[in-house]
């Protein structure tokens, strides 16, 4: 049997420092392994010491993609230390800024990252001299979620505008007014861009997977829920640590997870749509159907429409928000520091994200554990890469390298966040 | 009637914490009250897609930005964004891998870079969080101000 290797010695679009290393042997995928080495970044140890009041602006410079994530998840684990809820008109802010964010990290992901592998381009600038309007639209779909995130946030990225307990400052009615007929034509463009993924070519590959994702009573989720699966988990995030376990592998500073019970996991875009695609609002439902989309979808390579669907979701969720937005009495509610422990798990673009602090009596931060989605995924990820790439084996090389990078760019990966990611070598033996 | 004049964007990139970095947005600053009033000074962190938007309807853009291309701290290196593309290794910035470099080649894709667009990169020293504007970029910033001056304000 000859011996073929594959390398490619960055895998670009995706954001971090890793590599992929596929083992064939006698025709068959042996193993699949992510190597990342992004060096650890040490933000849990970095948070200790700090105000409880620093959280969401330390932990937001996790990611420069998802950093609304981070303060989401971090502000809601400290408000859940202090005995405090934030509602009302404060709450559905938190929402609209998070629809921002799908919007500005799904769209770039869909339209620059991904969407090239299927469409035969090398990149982004390689595929908008032949699909410029595709590109055009996606440029105009993200700066919706820009300008939702600097109104909302002060600045597009890494927002300077959230604090425990609310933001520094609530927007005007008028200004929040402002973003509803860029917001319209977001949504029309969201629509075009699910009609557009659907009808690219889809290796036909499912898997079985393990989803997990927040469902609340009556929204997709974004920053509440319990944490349930397909398998018969409904937990509050407060059991998240008994149920899931995060461990070192050699070839990852990224930490691995898997459920206790044992298995990998999936979370992100796929797991949400199944476990809450009756959540969905009316037109995003609509266009999943029209897309070709059932009410769950166990092909990977269609997370690409799934995407695109969150982002026609979050643009009319902007907008049902926006609609009935009316300025709270404060921009913050007040909180008073405590010895307390707090964790929230809230929906980051690639998934479900958990923070737990344990604050000393004035406040400062003793402890903090962060979990990323992408290291939630990484198993999953290999999995996919065992058990989907031995069927396009004959595949020519490149072609062969080609369909590793996208498969996994499934996902999304934000390497950065995990190590808190790629060179691919593919090894024939 | 008469039609609006083109905009006119100096569009100063990079991160006012990070050392050198700092060369775009303090260019800025020394622009400021020096330039006619229809002339933009926009602060840009490098958020690409941004970037792309403000090029859009602009009828001229000057970019400055820190680089690292091993040349001596301090030079100053003027490309015609027109005429050449940008040297992807000096302007590395990550949101996914996806540059300034690249929202100009983008730009160039899709049609949409302005009849002028010129990149005046500043070869910078350091780069560590917190720390000051190096003598040398300090230096090239007065001189690259006043040129930017001549250049735009004529």
């Amino acid at each position: 049997m000859p011996t073929r290797t594959i390398r490619v010695d960055t895998l670009a679009r995706v954001e971090g420092e890793g590599a992929l290393k596929v083992v064939i042997r006698d025709g068959a995928v042996e193993s699949a392994q992510l190597r990342i080495f992004e060096p650890p970044r040490l933000f849990e140890a970095l948070l200790r010491g700090r105000a409880y009041t620093e959280a969401p602006d330390i932990t937001a410079r996790i990611c420069g993609i998802c950093p609304v994530a981070y303060q989401m998840s971090a502000v809601h684990a400290m408000e859940n230390a202090l005995g405090v809820t934030v509602a009302g008109p404060l709450r559905d802010l938190r929402r609209l800024l998070y629809c921002g964010e799908w919007i500005e990290s799904h769209t770039l992901h869909i339209t620059m990252l991904h969407a090239p592998d299927f469409l035969g381009y090398d990149g982004a600038i390689a595929m908008a001299r032949d699909h410029g309007d595709a590109v055009r639209r996606g440029l105009a779909l993200k700066k919706a979620g820009n300008d939702i995130m600097t109104v909302l946030g002060g600045r597009e990225i890494h927002p300077i505008n959230v604090r425990v307990g609310g933001f520094y400052r609530a927007p005007r009615k008028r200004e929040l007014a402002a973003l509803a007929g860029r917001l319209e034509r977001a949504r029309d463009a969201a629509l075009e861009m699910v009609r557009w993924t659907s009808g690219f070519e889809f290796p036909d590959r499912e898997r079985d997977y393990t989803f997990v994702a927040l469902r609340h009573p009556e929204e997709y989720p974004f920053n509440e829920g319990r944490i349930v699966s397909n398998r018969g988990l409904d937990i509050p995030a407060a059991d998240y640590e008994a149920n899931f376990a995060q461990m070192q592998v050699a070839r990852s500073t990224a930490l691995h997870s898997r459920l206790r019970e044992g298995g990998s996991y999936l979370t992100g875009p796929l797991a949400r749509y199944h476990l809450n695609f009756d959540r969905l609002s009316p037109i995003a439902r609509e266009a999943a159907r029209a897309a070709g989309l059932g009410r769950s979808c166990t092909n990977p390579y269609r997370s690409i429409v799934v995407r695109a669907v969150e982002v026609l979701y979050a643009c009319d969720e902007a907008l049902r928000i926006i609609g009935r937005y009316e300025e709270p009495d404060e921009a913050a509610v007040t909180l008073e520091p405590r010895a307390a422990s707090g964790l929230a798990a809230t929906e980051a673009p690639r998934g479900l994200l958990y923070h737990r602090y344990r604050l000393d009596a004035g406040g400062t931060i003793t402890e903090a554990r962060i979990v990323p989605p992408t290291s939630q995924n990484q198993a999953a990820i290999e999995e996919d890469l065992a058990s989907l790439i031995g069927g396009f084996l004959e595949l020519p090389q490149d072609a062969l390298r080609n369909r590793c990078e996208q498969t996994v760019r499934n996902y999304d990966p934000c390497i950065s966040c995990a190590t808190h990611f790629l060179r691919l070598e593919s090894v024939r033996l | 009637m008469r039609r609006p004049a083109p905009r006119i964007v100096v569009i100063g990139i990079g991160n006012a914490d990070r050392g050198d970095d700092a060369a775009g947005p303090a260019l800025l600053d020394r622009l400021r009250g020096r330039l006619p009033v229809h002339v933009e000074l926009i602060e840009q962190r490098g958020e690409s897609t941004a970037l792309l938007a403000q090029l859009q309807d602009a009828g001229a853009a000057y970019l400055i930005d820190a680089c690292r291309s091993g040349r001596p701290p301090g030079t100053v290196r003027r490309i015609d964004a027109l005429a050449s593309s940008l040297p992807r290794d000096g302007h590395h910035c990550s949101t996914h891998g996806f540059g300034v470099s690249q929202a100009l080649e983008l730009a160039r894709a899709l049609g949409l870079l302005p009849g002028r667009c010129v990149v005046y990169c500043i070869e910078g020293a350091s780069y560590d969080p917190g720390a000051p504007l190096s003598a040398p970029v300090r230096m090239a910033i007065d001189t690259l101000a006043a040129r930017l001056i001549a250049e735009i304000g004529a």
